[in-house]
């Protein structure tokens, strides 16, 4: 493998997972921009996204009765693939817009640290759910994609390049879903309502703007988004275990922070950075400290420019 | 941001020095629990619980309580990464006792100076993590020092040519006591399987922590952390130094943390950087909340509380369910209980109740009034509708002294 082709595979890998880090990372962002809370339970709906699509993907090729998902007729492959993304969306929705509900909305009025107190023992709720539910074991998660290369056996190119149909899919999932939240909020009356009620809570509420349902509405959006990274994550590092969501939910978050917090654009340009300094490391360094660089790099980034990358400093209230 | 009128009911809450038959009460429970705490041992052999073996770790756990209460509940600041200063500690002393340490062959040293050197080492970490990060707002503050807890276990685990990765380091020097033997005083180690004595060596460690803290707590420098608490913006105005106030107060939590991780180490004889991970910050953090943050005996009382329901309550509570099971002998029900294992869901319940008080009574069981006071306060500033004379009085007299 030659230098140039190894630095294509390296951000081939960092922009496909970094696809997935925006996604999470979305759902920080969006609750930061509009009650300034680090939604902390964030990153364990997001595994609970990817428990429900391993969930829906076992049952479907066990009620067919196939060995492996790959062996189902294509259409029905298609089918349970855009089934599990969804039914994983409304799942993760409806939990977070409930953990909103439990515990967050009774504390908006205090002081900052209590409801990230109460965040964090959602989490850790979350997590011990996902342990009972699915043992502590590092899961599985069945092809659902074939493994086509796509240079070498569709194109039939030589070279040391490896780009799957799954890369492209990750990509082609999660961008058009960022760009459907950015016209969501630009251009419809209820993401006007979202960036009314961020900018100015009091005076959206004396417009007319349903506060509480507003808020929810943030939650369902952010749900929705974690639940398709989670079977998106499942899909394409073909595991699922308990504590993705924490180690998953830094990585978000430190994106977040990085693009500026509050701002869409801004996770979706963090998240890839994310996942291109992840892939960066596991090539030059070891995987194993792949994690200790990236939080690192969390540090950092909050001590010298905690506005982030294209932070406005409207997010600056308070 | 204006301020609204002070309501007459809160007023009545905040009595200053009054002895309500509240308080009365209150203080005679601690008194008695702690009593009770001190001659545990008596008890457990003389009823025959048999539960000495997990009280060493509880009471490591409530020495951690207390630290993490320094930085939490006096001065405010939420540290997530709190277990990274409880490894820290372990780790220097497992490196300045363990024969198979990487500075075995230069320096050795005993099991106190060792305690005393990880104290230091785990104030110095914090004043590293600190110094930076101070500065920034709470939430943010919360996100680095938890980023911070999942580095240090990680850098430990990765570092295996000195620290033995995930094998762990093994075994590690143990304090000594002196023994009366004929008439002379001997001087011995205590051995693994006495929990008697590692009870009384961690509880009179305990106890001089919790006399220092009380004492801090009460001086000029407590008094500094907690105008700092209530509102940074006056306290500064008053002439405190917010970094170097924050600073001292995280230095000081994490350094109560470092001796806790020699004791820890020293205990149980083997260190590995498993046993530090987030679990243990967000344990200590639910000790601390469920007590009454900001205050030494609830936090004490909560530490204790939990660490009992967290050893001892889980599994013995999965003990009478199965022999309950086996003693009905009912077709259905004893399969289904025989399956219940509670120590599944023991982390748990530790989320719930954070969640459940801090939507309900985040001042916790036995609230530190002031903290009640700011918690329950309408608006995000805190100090805007309470009764002012109270809270603005105990900040500048703090300052005043």
């Amino acid at each position: 493998m030659q230098l140039h082709e190894e630095v294509l595979q390296v951000l081939l890998i960092g922009i496909a997972n970094g696809a997935i880090v925006a996604l999470v990372a979305l759902g920080y962002t969006l609750v930061y921009g509009i009650i300034e809370l680090i939604n902390f339970a964030h990153g364990d709906v997001f595994m609970l996204g990817t428990m429900t699509a391993l969930t829906l993907i076992t049952w479907i090729t066990s009620t067919f009765g196939v060995r492996n998902p790959l062996h189902l007729p294509p259409p029905l492959l298609v089918l349970s693939i855009v089934g599990m993304l969804i039914v994983a969306a409304m799942v993760c929705a409806t939990i977070n817009v409930l953990i909103e509900r439990i515990a967050y909305r009774r504390l908006r009025n205090a002081p900052r640290l209590a409801p990230l107190i109460s965040a964090i023992g959602m989490s850790f709720i979350l997590i011990n759910v996902g342990l009972i539910w699915k043992s502590p074991r590092q899961l599985n998660f069945p092809d659902v994609i074939p493994r086509i290369d796509i240079f070498q056996d569709i194109f039939g190119i030589k070279t040391g390049l490896l780009l799957t149909v799954k890369d492209v899919i990750v990509v082609a999932l999660a961008v058009p879903l960022m760009i459907g939240l950015q016209l969501f909020v630009q251009r419809t009356r209820l993401g006007k309502a979202m960036r009314a009620t961020a900018q100015d809570r009091d005076a959206a509420s004396m417009m007319g703007i349903d506060i509480n349902l507003t808020i929810a509405l943030t939650f369902l959006i952010g749900g929705l988004l974690a639940g398709a990274a989670g079977s998106i994550y499942g899909m394409y590092n073909n595991s699922a275990y308990f504590l993705q969501g924490f180690r998953n939910g830094l990585y978000a978050f430190t994106a977040a922070v990085m693009g500026g917090i509050g701002n869409i654009q801004g996770a979706f340009l963090g998240g890839m950075l994310i996942g291109i300094i992840a892939a960066v490391s596991d090539r030059l360094l070891d995987p194993r400290w792949t994690e200790a660089v990236v939080f690192a790099l969390l540090v950092v980034v909050l001590i010298f420019k905690p506005t982030g990358l294209l932070g406005e400093e409207t997010t600056e209230r308070a | 941001m204006s301020t609204a009128a002070a309501k007459p009911a809160s007023k009545s809450r905040l009595r200053r020095n009054g002895q309500t038959p509240g308080t009365v009460f209150r203080n005679a429970f601690l008194v008695t629990f702690l009593i009770l705490l001190a001659i545990y041992p008596l008890l457990d052999r003389s009823l025959g619980f048999g539960k000495m073996g997990s009280f060493p770790a509880i009471l490591i756990y409530t020495l951690l309580a207390l630290g993490l209460n320094i930085v939490v509940g006096f001065a405010g600041l939420l540290d997530l990464g709190y277990a990274a200063f409880f490894a820290i500690g372990g780790y220097t002393a497992a490196f300045l006792t363990s024969p198979i340490s990487p500075l075995a062959p230069y320096f050795q040293t005993n099991f106190y100076v060792a305690m005393t050197l990880s104290f230091i080492t785990a104030a110095t970490f914090g004043v590293i993590l600190g110094a930076p990060t101070l500065r920034l707002r709470g939430d943010y503050l919360a996100i680095v020092t938890l980023a911070f807890g999942e580095i240090v276990p990680r850098v430990f685990l990765n570092l295996d040519k000195w620290t033995y990765g995930s094998k762990g380091m093994n075994p590690i020097g143990r304090p000594a006591i002196p023994e009366l033997i004929d008439g002379q005083i001997a001087v011995r180690e205590i051995t693994n399987s006495n929990q008697l004595e590692w009870y009384y060596v961690i509880f009179i460690v305990g106890c001089l922590s919790v006399f220092a803290i009380y004492r801090l707590a009460n001086s000029r420098i407590g008094r500094a952390w907690m105008a700092m608490r209530e509102d940074e913006l006056a306290a500064s105005a008053m002439g405190i130094d917010l970094v170097q106030t924050k600073l001292l107060a995280f230095a000081m939590g994490a350094s109560f943390s470092g001796f806790a991780g020699s004791l820890w180490a020293s205990m149980l004889q083997v260190i590995d950087p498993f046993q530090f991970d987030f679990t243990i910050s967000i344990v200590v953090l639910s000790m601390i909340i469920l007590g009454g943050i900001g205050n030494l005996w609830g936090v004490i009382f909560g530490a204790v509380v939990l660490g009992f329901y967290d050893r001892i309550l889980t599994q013995d509570a999965t003990n009478w369910i199965h022999s309950f099971a086996q003693a009905v002998q009912l077709p259905v029900v004893t399969d289904l209980l025989l399956q219940v294992d509670l120590s599944q869901f023991k982390y748990m319940i530790f989320g719930v109740a954070l969640v459940i008080l801090m939507v309900t009574r985040p001042e916790g069981i036995f609230p530190n009034r002031q903290r009640a006071a700011e918690l329950h306060a309408e608006g995000p500033e805190g100090l805007d509708q309470l009764g002012e004379d109270a809270l603005v009085d105990r900040t500048l007299g703090g300052v005043r002294a």
